[in-house]
C-alpha cells in the first residue's frame, strides 16, 4: 500500500495504529461509554465525524497557524465541530444524547483528536489527514463496539438492546460496571497483541541459568546472564581451544 | 581434585519445605473450619466446597495445557485457592457461582499474571470481590443455622425486623450477642468464617508448623481491636470491650488475618513490611466496618493491601550486612 494513500490511512487507523488497542488513547470515553453497544456506536460515530473534519481543517490551516500557539488553535477548531455535533445529537438523537451526557462535550479534549492533530494533520496534506481521521474514527468505533458488545452481552444479556442470552441467564453485572470495563479492555488488548505480534518474537526456549554453571563460566563477566548454554559460549570454546593448543 | 568442588550459584543451603508441603499444611489448617461449616450449614456447603476445588484444579490444568506449560496442579495451590474461595461463599448459593469464581481466580488473577508467585492479588479474594460485585444479591443472602436469631439480646431502640443475617449486620444495628456462640460459630455468614474456634485451631497449627509468621495477623487484629475499642468508647456503646470482642469474632476478620493476609505471594516478606501491612489492613478494615456504610470490609482491605505490597517492600528493604546507608556515609565523610 502506498504511504499516505486513503486506503492505507484507513487500514492504519483500524488495525496498525488502532487508537484504542494499539495507541491506548482516549481511554476515558472508551471505558465510560461502552456500557451498551448502542452507546458505543453513537460515541464512536460522533468522534469519527469530529475527527475527520477537525483533521481536514487543521491540515488546511497548518501553514497559517503559528507553531507557538498551535494547541489553542487546534482546540478552537475541534471545539467548533464538537459544538456542532453536540447540537445535532441533541436535536436528532435526544435519547442517545442523554445517555452519553458529558462525554459528547468532552470530545473536545479527547486525546485521540488532539493526538492526531498534533502528530498527523499538522504535518500532512488535507486529503491524507481527512482519511487519517476517518480511519482513526472507524478504528475507534470498532474498538468501542467490540468492548461494548462483550460488556453488554455478559453484563446485561442483551446486545444492541435485544435479548440474546437465554432466559435463565443471570447477568454478571460486574461487566457493565467500571471493573468489567478494565477486564474486557485488557483482555482485548492482549488478544490484539497476540494477533499482531504473535509468538514469533519471543525466544523459543529460555535457558535457565541456575541449572548448570560450571568451570569457565565462573571466570566469565556475564556469568548466568548471557542466556547461552555453556557449549554455545564463544569464550568457553576459545578457552578450550587455547588449552588444546 | 577438581571434582571435589561443586561450583553453583546461591542458595547453597536448602530446607526440606516445598510449596507442595506448605499448601498441604494450609489445607489441613483449613479443614476444621471447613468441617464445621458443613456441619453448621448442611451438605450443600460440602457441594460448594467440592465444586469450587474441582473447578479451580480443572482450570489450572486446562490453562497449563493451553499454554504448553508443565502441569502445576501438583503444587496444590489451586486446591487451596478453591477451598478458600468456597469458604468465602454463603452456604445456600447456586453451585455455578463458586465455579465461575474459581475459573476467574485461576485464569484471570493467577494465570494471566504468570502463575503462582507472580499474581499481584490473592486469587481467592480477587475472585470473591469479583463475585461480590457481579452477583451482589446472591452473594449476600446468608443462610443462618437454626436457632440463630434467639441468641441475640434486643437492645432498646433497635428495629424489629432486620434484613441482614450475619452477626456483623446485627452488631451494626445495635444488637448484642452472646460471645460464646459467636466464638464457637453457631451464627450466620459464609461457610468458613463463622467459627472463630475452628479457625484459631487451624491458625495455631500453621503458627506451630512455622508456615505463617505471627506479625501480620497479630498486628492486623491488634490494630483493628484497638481502633474499634476507641471508637466504641467514643460513641458511648455500653460494654465497649465486649463490643470489640464481638467485632473480632464476627465476620471474616480472623479467617482473613490468618489465612488470606498471610499469603506469601501477596504480602510483604520484610519484617517491618509485615507490620506496616498488618497496620494498613487493620485501619482499612476499621474504616470499612465502623465508618463506612457496609458491614464487612476484610476482603477489600486485604486486596487493597495486596496492591500496596510491592511499594511496602521497596520502602522496608532490610539493610544487607556490611552495607552503610547513604546518609550515614555522608555523615561519616563530613
Amino acid at each position: 500500500m502506498k504511504k499516505n494513500s486513503p486506503i492505507e490511512r484507513i487500514w492504519n487507523g483500524i488495525f496498525v495504529e488502532n487508537p484504542v488497542f494499539v495507541l491506548v488513547l482516549g481511554t476515558c470515553p472508551t471505558l465510560a461509554t461502552t456500557t451498551s453497544a448502542t452507546n458505543a456506536i453513537g460515541m464512536g460515530l460522533s468522534t469519527l465525524v469530529v475527527l475527520a473534519l477537525a483533521n481536514l481543517f487543521i491540515s488546511l490551516l497548518r501553514n497559517v497557524i503559528p507553531s507557538q500557539v498551535r494547541m489553542p488553535a487546534y482546540i478552537v477548531v475541534i471545539a467548533s465541530f464538537v459544538t456542532m455535533v453536540d447540537f445535532l445529537m441533541e436535536g436528532f438523537t435526544p435519547e442517545l444524547y442523554k445517555t452519553l451526557g458529558i462525554y459528547i462535550p468532552l470530545i473536545v479534549v479527547n486525546c485521540i483528536i488532539m493526538g492526531r492533530a498534533e502528530a498527523y494533520a499538522g504535518k500532512n496534506g488535507p486529503i491524507a489527514s481527512f482519511f487519517d481521521g476517518i480511519g482513526m474514527g472507524i478504528g475507534f468505533t470498532i474498538a468501542l463496539f467490540l468492548i461494548a458488545s462483550f460488556r453488554e452481552i455478559l453484563g446485561a444479556g442483551t446486545w444492541l438492546g435485544m435479548q440474546v442470552m437465554p432466559a435463565g441467564y443471570v447477568p454478571i453485572s460486574i461487566f457493565v460496571l467500571a471493573p468489567g470495563a478494565f477486564l474486557v479492555y485488557g483482555c482485548l488488548i492482549a488478544a490484539m497483541n497476540k494477533f499482531k505480534i504473535g509468538a514469533g518474537r519471543r525466544p523459543k526456549k529460555e535457558w535457565d541459568p541456575t541449572v548448570k554453571i560450571c568451570g569457565e563460566c565462573m571466570n566469565c563477566m556475564q556469568v548466568g546472564m548471557c542466556g547461552k548454554k555453556p557449549e554455545q559460549c564463544d569464550t568457553v570454546k576459545g578457552a578450550n581451544e587455547g588449552k588444546e593448543d | 581434585m577438581e571434582n571435589k568442588y561443586r561450583v553453583s550459584v546461591s542458595p547453597h543451603v536448602r530446607d526440606s519445605i516445598t510449596t507442595n508441603k506448605i499448601m498441604l499444611y494450609v489445607i489441613l489448617a483449613l479443614l476444621p473450619s471447613a468441617i464445621f461449616g458443613v456441619v453448621n450449614f448442611g451438605l450443600h456447603a460440602l457441594t460448594i466446597i467440592c465444586v469450587s476445588i474441582i473447578f479451580a484444579v480443572g482450570s489450572e490444568f486446562c490453562l497449563n495445557k493451553l499454554l504448553n506449560k508443565a502441569s502445576t496442579i501438583g503444587d496444590l495451590s489451586a486446591v487451596v485457592t478453591g477451598l478458600i474461595l468456597a469458604m468465602n461463599m454463603p452456604a445456600e448459593i447456586a453451585w455455578w457461582i463458586p465455579a465461575l469464581g474459581s475459573v476467574f481466580a485461576i485464569v484471570v488473577i493467577k494465570g494471566l499474571f504468570g502463575g503462582l508467585g507472580k499474581n499481584f492479588m490473592n486469587p481467592a479474594l480477587g475472585a470473591r470481590c469479583f463475585l461480590m460485585i457481579a452477583f451482589s444479591s446472591q452473594m449476600t443472602t446468608y443462610a443462618s443455622p437454626s436457632g440463630f436469631t434467639s441468641l441475640m439480646t434486643k437492645v432498646a431502640g433497635t428495629p424489629d425486623s432486620l434484613s441482614g443475617a450475619t452477626p456483623l449486620a446485627y452488631l451494626k444495628q445495635g444488637y448484642q450477642f452472646d460471645l460464646e456462640s459467636l466464638f464457637i460459630g453457631n451464627v450466620g455468614g459464609v461457610i468458613g468464617e463463622t467459627s472463630a474456634l475452628a479457625l484459631l485451631l487451624g491458625a495455631a497449627f500453621l503458627l506451630v508448623m512455622q508456615v505463617i509468621d505471627w506479625k501480620i495477623p497479630v498486628v492486623y487484629l491488634g490494630s483493628f481491636a484497638i481502633l474499634v475499642f476507641i471508637t466504641a468508647s467514643l460513641r458511648g456503646y455500653d460494654g465497649a470491650f465486649m463490643f470489640t470482642l464481638e467485632e473480632l469474632c464476627a465476620g471474616g476478620i480472623i479467617f482473613g488475618a490468618f489465612f488470606m493476609a498471610t499469603d506469601y505471594v501477596t504480602s510483604p516478606i520484610t519484617p517491618n513490611g509485615k507490620i506496616i501491612f498488618g497496620l494498613f489492613l487493620g485501619v482499612m478494615t476499621w474504616l470499612f466496618r465502623m465508618v463506612g456504610s457496609g458491614n464487612e470490609g476484610v476482603s477489600y482491605a486485604i486486596i487493597l493491601g495486596n496492591c500496596l505490597t510491592p511499594m511496602i517492600e521497596a520502602y522496608t528493604r532490610p539493610r544487607a550486612f556490611g552495607i552503610v546507608k547513604e546518609k550515614a556515609k555522608k555523615e561519616a565523610k563530613a
